[in-house]
């Protein structure tokens, strides 16, 4: 059976200017199930807005099909909300304005009056209440911009919600208070999550899997790395977790060396780039890190 | 002194500054010789008539009081009240100028939203626009053959450019993210443009509005001295066929205070749909 979100063989090329071809990235192929927090990791310009763009219907791939509870993606849906990097809100709208625009869209057959409770209360959700919801956006701080932004998409309910780089405007600490939110508001909803960043510890906190990418041209997602630490998980404790450096190390370690070594491959015509699934457990004594083949796993299973 | 704000102080300069040109004005203008001083042979060649001569700001003000004080009477063709010259300006510029939007404002939407009309209609645009809208007025006199309807054209043959230039400019520069913001929020083509495009251009817009509005006002006149009939630049003209130099001065003074309040207006409305990024 086919996941909840599927991308089959994903191809992006661009014209490069002097007239020739420049492969942005070639058959990339993963899955996302319903309810799942995925996070793609990868340096700049290894095509990750493009992917999140192509899932968000903003752009079309060359080739390849993605394709959403059954449906393929075509063109741009409510079912798909998307927080951009830049928070994207209409700065002639006040704060409540912005998320009843977004409401009001959803559910066209709603009174004001029920748009208007349903954008407070998931505008209180991400901690603003009063008169900060009459606000104008140029008034409000860039933390406080992004969890508009935030409370637009989550008010939407839609099936899969797209984060890209949501907190790279933001400041560390402002970061650290805003992945908490979302964090709790994700818990309550049981949102399905694709996101975007290179914040190697944003992306343990937050994600169930991680996505790897090799850097570009032809990049492809290399690894989809499992992250084995319980929720809920909190900043200051996940730290402690044994599996934690293990995990980052390994992310380290891809990131700093590996994403080079496996870049600009070109892949055969027809090969289906599958992500390689990693799964480093400390606890489970099970599984060895240094040790990873499945006949062992198997026997003492 | 330092208890006044910045607005008080500037106030009161220029209030000191109004008092000393006047004062400036009022004894550059040599007073007329009283008939007693003048000698026979003055008297005459003619200098005990009055001379027509640049009036001290006194015998404007006086002027102003007059005309203000009944500005709608109706004495035939040839004398007006001042109320209704302006009444007929200002007419004839809306009407002109609302007809100009209806067009412009519609039209430059079109042009901002496709990248090969914008570049397409360039051209025209921009050899039209230079054009001084007074050099339309005799095909106008001629295709129109009414001088009312024409000065109406005129003044909708130039504040026609601004309006639409400016609407494709505003619609074409709206950024990509709000325009994806109505796109995955699925609004449709005419939604979009309501929601999202017009309030983001909107400052663009008035703009172009507000410049068009300036330069509607500055033609109005010229179109008037020409067409001739009604209105505050046939006012001009006639006075300083009469020789009223006072009546001129005063209805300069009159041109300067209506265009500054047209001006006005548009920058109210130009500030309430400004917004702050």
């Amino acid at each position: 059976m086919k996941p909840f979100l599927s991308i089959d063989k994903l191809t992006q090329r661009f014209p490069d200017g002097n007239g020739g071809e420049l492969t942005v990235f070639e058959n990339a192929s993963f899955g996302v199930k319903k309810g799942e927090f995925v996070v793609i990791l990868g340096h700049s310009g290894c095509g990750k807005s493009t992917i999140m763009n192509i899932l968000a219907g903003l752009a079309d791939p060359t080739s390849g099909v993605v394709t959403m509870d059954g449906y393929e993606v075509r063109g741009p849906s409510l079912d798909r909300g998307v927080v951009f990097q830049n928070y994207s809100l209409l700065p002639w709208l006040t704060t409540l304005k912005n998320v009843t625009f977004g409401v009001k869209a959803r559910h066209p057959e709603w009174t004001k009056q029920q748009v208007e409770e349903h954008a407070t209360k998931f505008l209180a959700m991400v901690g603003l209440e009063g008169d900060v919801i009459h606000r104008k956006p140029s008034q409000l701080s860039g933390g406080m911009r992004q969890r508009v932004s935030i409370a637009r998409a989550f008010a939407n309910h839609p099936k899969l919600l797209l984060l890209d780089e949501p907190f790279g405007a933001l400041d560390a600490l402002t970061r650290g208070t805003i992945q908490d939110e979302l964090l709790k508001i994700w818990g309550q909803m049981e949102q399905t999550v694709f996101m975007i960043t290179h914040d190697i510890d944003e992306a343990i906190l937050l994600a169930d899997r991680i996505l790897l990418m090799t850097n570009g041209p032809h990049a492809r997602v290399a690894e989809s790395v499992d992250i084995t630490i319980p929720r809920p998980r909190n900043r200051t404790e996940i730290v402690e977790h044994p599996n934690y450096y293990a995990i980052r190390n390994h992310l380290v370690q891809f990131l700093g060396k590996r994403s080079k070594e496996l870049a600009g491959q070109p892949t055969e015509a027809g090969q289906t780039n599958k992500p390689e699934t990693v799964r480093i457990d400390l606890t489970d004594p099970a599984e060895d890190p240094e040790d990873k083949r499945p006949a062992l796993k198997a026997v003492n299973s | 002194m330092g208890a006044l704000s910045i607005n008080q102080r500037a106030a009161l300069l220029s209030v000191a500054m109004l008092v000393v040109g006047l004062l400036i004005w009022e004894a550059a203008i040599p007073a007329q010789k009283a008939a007693e001083e003048l000698t026979e042979y003055e008297r005459l060649t003619g200098a005990g008539s009055a001379k027509a001569g640049v009036p001290p700001p006194s015998q404007v003000i006086a002027k102003a009081w007059e005309q203000l004080s009944n500005p709608f009477y109706d004495a035939g063709p040839n004398d007006k009240g001042i109320g209704i010259q302006i009444g007929y300006s200002i007419y004839r510029v809306l009407t002109g100028y609302f007809l100009a939007a209806l067009i412009a404002i519609p039209f430059g939407f079109l042009i901002g939203m496709s990248q090969v009309a914008y570049k397409a209609f360039n051209p025209f645009i921009q050899v039209l626009r230079p054009i001084s809208p007074l050099a339309w007025m005799p095909l106008a006199l001629f295709i129109i053959g009414d001088s009312e309807a024409s000065a109406i054209f005129v003044i909708f043959i130039c504040s026609i450019w601004p309006m639409l230039i400016n609407t494709a400019f505003g619609v074409a520069g709206v950024r990509e993210d709000w325009v994806n913001v109505a796109r995955t929020h699925e609004l449709g083509p005419i939604k979009t443009a309501f929601t999202v495009i017009l309030p983001a251009a909107a400052p663009t817009i008035l703009t172009g509005m507000r410049i068009s509005i300036g330069i509607a006002w500055l033609v109005i006149v010229a179109a008037e001295m020409l067409v001739g009939g009604t209105g505050i630049g046939y006012y001009v003209w006639n006075e300083w066929n009469n020789l009223d130099l006072t009546s001129v001065v005063f209805s300069i003074l009159m041109i300067g205070v209506v265009g500054m309040l047209l001006d006005a207006m548009f920058g109210l409305l130009q500030r309430r749909v400004t917004y702050a990024e």
